[in-house]
């Protein structure tokens, strides 16, 4: 399924012209650790309730306290809320950073700061509005204690900006009581402290100011939440039983998410017992070894984990995909090589991932774009490696599975039953004379497997070391190759499951652009963008490799393409070169890969520039 | 090459055990081992402690790493699914199949530089696991099949086939066990079948992980002077060095242990290995007092044999986990989908 948010119209902030209501960009400049990002989510997650199409961008840094974080807000009442790189609004709350901070406020905007202390003259531009709230001042007088001031002082600022920007007070106060539910004391000391800011700013300033929200018809159809949480719904209820991981950011939440699910509904009302089984494991070679253990076994498992963990599992990936056990795998991509920049977001495992392990290897990949597309092709994901009897291994990313997003509601169609694929029982067993373990393959290049536990008949030896068609050891040619050519045309075959690519297609296009997984939004923005400029482009946005005919056909329909990713490497296009028939030459490259989210400002200009025009 | 099957022919005066099987049913595929290889007699002793004790062979999941020791899953109970993984990884994958079905009697054979190198992570954290499962660790100090290197169980001043002597410390599997918190440790020989079979029947029937070491050497490389690790003379210089009767799960151990004392075993080459039996009185499951004694005996360059550990209070992965008492495998789907109605209060705003 595309994704597509409701409303045609790009959005302002891309092309610089003045905010509108309902249309602005909002960066908060703190210091990591100190409570911040849950104020700054409070007023996100405001907005949404307005029914303002939001979204609110977490950027991070590795650590654990005391260095800058940023929280960006882009409110785009058409459904484009794919990162702004200008910003209306600058709360500056990190002295560290107060310089940069004030330098990327656009020309006309606001900055609201901390007017306890006098502001250093030189820090003041003349085309900026100044909103000066004694936060530190008024904070210390209300309450006691270091910690409580720290805190208060966030929700003191998000008090400020409620009266600013215009949001409704009555859903800020619902959100805290929610929030805070059981817990009357704090509830009354954040409603007190968000007071403080509110009230201040209603007495001083003209509010709102004219970049603000307004109630909007709510989206029925759309709702808040990151992708690492919706991917991990996805396992549970595609029956995922065994999970295993070892930690790592971005992919924690995910299995964080899992194990919380599972305790609210997989455990037994009447024995009190699991129905899952999570094993934090001590690397990621062993988590990926315990995933195939137990898909071995008859289990749906998988793992989560980022572009380190993807490379330690390389060995057993390989393992998977020459002996043929299914394992899903969810990759939640972050800045490589090496550790790279843990908490910025990337697309960099595409080839890693493609081609993981030594050898002649292929995998299953899918491409989600957001967090409804995490939890969908998380349920695929199980299906089609026990279809295939294969790793299949889901690229998200940082910035789709640790932010909330507006996305298309969950939805679940109770007749789903998983695709086992083929595996013989006790019964079938029976019916056959012998039982060979790679030979007797469907249209789709799969042979039947069994699981142990069930049949004397069905035991067979699984190795990943080189094997007959009757799964016993060899060393000879032609034994060899008959499997792995197999293997091969298994993989082709899998294509035609695959999830279909996301098409636009715009009437007097003069050339086609190709993109993958969080690209998708801040992409279709520039495409409207570059359509009002007169530049029509058609889209599609590729979500499996194998790749299907309908990549292949777009790619043949178009002279001229441009793909657009997060890499430096332009991985996505490789792929296509190597996997589909298209000329090398047909393929240009609009590369972002600093760590950001993409915006769609950074597509329209470099295709502008290469288009020369 | 391929795997040689071996003739399933049964004499018809064959024992049966309470199943009805022979041990023939217990035996895989022929060995392609070295001739007189130590690993064949593990297998063998394996072959009868399954029969023994008539685990149905299709409940049995056998796995392995790399190595010699990874081959020999071949070489026993043909019934049982069988999985010869990558090089030090087989204890995740018999923690994923165990984890999927806690029903099977899952039993690792590993090797010393399977375990004690590039494994010895793993093996680590599955003894802080205490998955339900049997770990042979068939430990000869020598990489065979790229060989003849040193492992990292042989000892200092052991010397390789062309010469060179070890420097580096060994890794003992036991010690290593009593620090990680395995709770069932023993030590064997290959060829002290009278010894081997009980001490796997216990480790069968044990709650949790039971790690099994047994010094078997190698005949290619490793069975020369200097070798700390090499074959047996012959059988009448063989002392048997402890003996263990089977353990259920519950009862105290103790009293399994009989007194035996100190042996000095002639290799054939003339070398020798003193392998001393665990004494009459000996407490296997004050953790801290096992620890000294093999410290002490490893100082006096002895071998201690027998069951030298084991604790059955501690719970297995499963209990810890608090996980169905039906295999995770057996569940329906039903009652693992929370359904589309909860999914709509899970997008409540």
């Amino acid at each position: 399924m595309a994704v597509t948010l409701p409303g045609t119209e790009a959005g302002g902030a891309a092309d610089g012209v003045a905010p509108r209501v309902n249309d602005f960009a909002v960066k908060l400049a703190n210091v990591n650790g100190t409570g911040s990002s849950s104020a700054n989510n409070l007023l996100m997650r405001a907005m949404f309730r307005m029914g303002v199409p939001v979204s609110g961008k977490n950027l991070f840094p590795s650590n654990i306290q005391g260095l800058p974080t940023w929280y960006e807000i882009r409110v785009n009442k058409t459904g484009f809320v794919a990162r702004a790189r200008e910003y209306d609004v600058m709360v500056a709350m990190n002295a560290q950073t107060y310089a940069a901070d004030i330098r990327e406020v656009r020309s006309g905007g606001f900055l609201l700061y901390d007017s306890s202390w006098p502001l250093d003259q030189l820090l003041v531009r003349n085309d900026v509005t100044y909103l000066g709230v004694p936060l530190a001042r008024m904070v210390n007088e209300a309450f006691r204690g270091a910690r409580e001031r720290i805190l208060m002082k966030n929700i003191a600022y998000a008090g400020a900006l409620v009266a600013v920007l215009g949001i409704d007070m009555e859903i800020i106060s619902d959100l805290l009581t929610e929030r805070f539910a059981g817990k009357e004391k704090l509830r009354e000391s954040n409603q007190r402290a968000l007071r403080l800011g509110y009230d201040y700013a209603l007495e001083h300033f003209e509010c709102p100011i004219d970049c603000h929200v307004e109630r909007m018809e709510k989206y029925d159809d759309l709702m808040l939440i990151d992708g690492n949480t919706a991917a991990a719904l996805g396992c549970v209820y595609a029956g995922a039983t065994v999970a295993a991981w070892y930690p790592i950011t971005p992919s924690t939440s995910l299995m964080d998410a899992f194990t919380r699910f599972c305790e609210r509904y997989r455990r037994d009302p009447e024995t009190g017992r699991n129905d899952y089984l999570v094993v934090q494991a001590e690397d990621e070679l062993a988590s990926i070894g315990i995933v195939l253990g137990a898909s071995w076994a008859g289990a749906r498992a998988f793992t989560s984990t980022s572009g380190p963990g993807i490379s330690l599992m390389n060995e057993l990936l390989g393992m998977g995909y020459y002996a043929e056990i299914p394992a899903v795998i969810v990759d939640v991509q972050r800045v490589g090589p090496s550790t790279g920049m843990p908490t910025r977001t990337q697309q960099g495992d595409i080839l890693a991932c493609a081609y993981a392990s030594h050898g002649d290897t292929k995998h299953i990949l899918l491409f989600p774009c957001n967090p409804t597309e995490c939890f969908e092709l998380a349920v695929k994901a199980f299906d089609l490696a026990e279809r295939f009897q294969t790793p299949v291994i889901m690229l998200s990313d940082l910035d789709i599975g640790m932010n909330d997003w507006v996305t298309p509601t969950l939805t679940w169609d109770d007749s789903y039953r998983p695709d086992r694929g083929r595996v013989l029982g006790a019964d079938e067993l029976e019916d056959i004379s012998v039982f060979h373990r790679y030979d007797n393959e469907d249209a789709d290049f799969v042979t039947p497997r069994t699981l142990p536990g069930v049949s004397e008949k069905g035991a067979y030896f699984t190795r990943g070391s080189g094997h007959t068609r009757e799964g016993a050891y060899t060393e000879t040619p032609d034994e060899y190759q008959a499997v792995v050519d197999r293997l091969a045309h298994k993989h082709r075959s899998a294509a035609r499951a695959m999830p279909e690519p996301a098409i636009e297609l715009r009437e007097g296009a003069r050339a086609g652009v190709v993109t993958v997984g969080g690209c998708d939004l801040a992409v279709r923005e520039a495409l409207q963008i570059l359509e009002q400029r007169g530049i029509a482009l058609d889209f599609l946005r590729v979500r499996g490799f194998p790749f299907g005919p309908a990549v292949e056909d777009f790619l043949d329909k178009h002279d001229l393409l441009f793909v657009v990713e997060q890499n430096r490497d332009a991985q996505l296009r490789s792929l296509l070169v190597l996997e589909t028939p298209v000329p090398k030459d047909r393929l240009r490259s609009v590369l972002v890969y600093g760590g950001y989210p993409l915006s769609a400002a950074d597509v329209v200009d470099s295709i502008t520039a290469q288009l020369g025009a | 090459m391929p795997s040689i099957v071996k003739p399933s022919v049964t004499h018809p005066a064959a024992a049966q055990n309470s199943r009805g099987l022979t041990q023939r049913d217990y035996e895989g595929a022929m060995s392609t081992l070295c001739a007189g290889c130590g690993h064949d007699s593990i297998t063998a002793a394996l072959v009868h402690a399954l029969w023994e004790l008539a685990i149905p062979p299709h409940m049995i999941a056998k796995l392995s790493g790399i190595g010699c020791s990874g081959k020999t899953t071949a070489y026993f109970a043909r019934g049982a699914h069988g999985f010869n993984s990558a090089h030090g990884r087989m204890p995740p994958i018999a923690t994923g199949a165990s984890a999927a079905n806690r029903d099977l009697t899952v039993i690792g054979i590993s090797g010393d530089g399977d375990s004690l190198s590039i494994g010895l992570g793993h093996l680590g954290h599955l003894m802080r696991r205490n998955l339900r499962m049997l770990y042979v660790l068939e430990n000869n100090g020598v990489y065979g099949l790229t060989k003849g290197q040193f492992s990292a169980s042989a000892d200092v001043g052991s010397t390789a086939k062309g010469g060179a002597s070890n420097r580096l410390a060994p890794i003992d599997a036991m010690l290593l066990g009593l620090s990680a918190g395995a709770t069932f440790l023993a030590r064997s020989f290959s060829g002290d079948k009278e010894q081997l079979v009980p001490i796997l029947k216990s480790a069968l029937a044990h709650r949790g992980l039971a790690v099994v070491d047994v010094i078997s050497p190698c005949v290619t490389f490793n069975d020369h002077e200097g070798s700390t690790k090499s074959y047996l003379f012959t059988r009448q210089h063989e002392v048997r060095v402890t003996e263990t009767d089977f353990v259920p799960p519950e009862p105290a151990i103790e009293a399994t242990i009989p007194e035996n004392g100190a042996a000095w075993v002639v290799m054939h080459d003339g070398a020798t290995v003193r392998f001393r039996s665990v004494p009459a009185g000996y407490d296997p499951t004050d953790r801290a007092a096992v620890t000294a004694y093999l410290q002490e005996a490893l100082a006096r360059g002895e071998v201690l044999t027998g069951l030298l550990y084991v604790d059955e209070a501690p719970p297995d992965l499963h209990e810890t986990a608090n996980s169905s008492r039906e295999p995770l495998v057996s569940i329906p789907y039903e009652r693992l989908c929370p359904g589309a109605a909860e999914l709509s209060r899970v997008g409540a705003r």
